[in-house]
């Protein structure tokens, strides 16, 4: 009976599915069917520049257009970043220190010290003009986490507070979704922008998304060094 | 045609690399094998006009990926080891 009725139940979905495909010719774009319509890429190419006045396009899809996917794509870290830390949590108290096979030499710490305020600039540049330049919230994110690395592999005493840490993701995610939710003040909808988009070119351009991406680099620099800090304190069965 | 040229002998080194990468059995090298894979392809992303997935590649795939194999394989072994190989020595050992 219950097979019957699971049958039952896909053929009617099938045959509603298959009807709407069978609605697109084969071969045809579904948008371009009349010449009056556009396909949506020139859609978004225009109103990149013209209503946003952001001059990196790929940052205008990942944060306006599909905002909600990049919100999906954070989740997804969070979550593998918690499955990660929930694993290795049991052993880290019985641990302590960390193992450190030799320590590094003067040349890697002072040269580390050098390079680490570079590197976290570089990384906050990356995402503050991620509407202006290549890059953007993600890659600005994992460029400050490999300066921490830096410093973690460098110092073996270097130690990264967990509870800062947390404040700054939670903080960082709230701020995206409380943007986020603003959208709707103006009857609008979810990541709708509701602040003036500015001149093109401009640092001050493009509404919310210099916001949500600041926001994003933020959250994936906590994230990926609290995953670094919590696999070198990992101290695993030594072989030899 | 130079980009052309570029790009072939880019992506021959990316394939013996992985292959390098699958035939090693000291674990370290193959993670570093991988690691010079990934470069290779932010290279090319960069070639092929897409800035924005070289620079995700070049930090995720170069630093981070291979730095947290690399260890991984600290904490665990560094060679790889038959199955079979593998429970002869532990048999004989006991």
């Amino acid at each position: 009976m219950k097979k019957i009725l699971v049958l039952l139940l896909l053929a009617v979905v099938g045959f509603y599915l298959a009807g709407t495909f069978f609605d697109i010719g084969f071969g045809n774009s579904h948008f371009v069917k009349n010449d009056a319509i556009k396909p949506v890429k020139d859609i978004y190419l225009q109103q990149t520049v013209q209503e946003l006045k952001v001059s990196n396009a790929v940052t205008s899809i990942v944060v306006n257009f599909r905002g909600f996917d990049t919100l999906g794509e954070v989740t997804v870290l969070f979550l593998s970043v918690t499955a990660l830390g929930s694993i290795l949590y049991k052993k880290r108290h019985h641990v302590g220190e960390r193992s450190v096979l030799f320590s590094a030499s003067s040349i890697v710490t002072s040269g580390s010290k050098l390079l680490f305020p570079a590197i976290v600039l570089l990384g906050a540049y990356v995402f503050i003009h991620g509407h202006l330049s290549p890059g953007g919230g993600f890659q600005g994110g994992v460029i400050i986490a490999t300066g921490f690395l830096l410093m973690l592999l460098a110092y073996e005493n270097y130690s990264v507070s967990h509870n800062g840490l947390s404040i700054v993701e939670s903080l960082a995610g709230i701020t995206f979704v409380g943007v986020g939710l603003l959208g709707f003040m103006n009857g609008g909808t979810f990541l709708q922008n509701f602040l003036p988009t500015g001149e093109l070119n401009n640092l001050f351009s493009g509404g919310i998304i210099p916001i949500i991406y600041i926001a994003v680099g933020f959250k994936v620099a906590a994230e990926l060094t609290g995953v670094i800090y919590t696999v070198l304190n990992e101290k695993g069965e030594q072989n030899g | 045609m130079i980009a052309l040229i570029l790009i072939l002998v880019l992506l021959v080194l990316m394939i013996a690399a992985s292959v390098y990468a699958v035939r090693q059995k000291d674990l370290l090298y193959a993670v570093i094998a991988t690691g010079i894979i990934s470069l290779i392809l932010s290279i090319l992303f960069y070639l092929l006009q897409a800035p924005d997935v070289a620079l995700t590649e070049a930090a995720i795939g170069v630093a981070l990926t291979t730095i947290i194999f690399v260890i991984t394989i600290r904490n665990t072994e560094r060679m790889e080891v038959e199955n079979d190989k593998k429970n002869n020595t532990k048999s004989a050992a006991k």
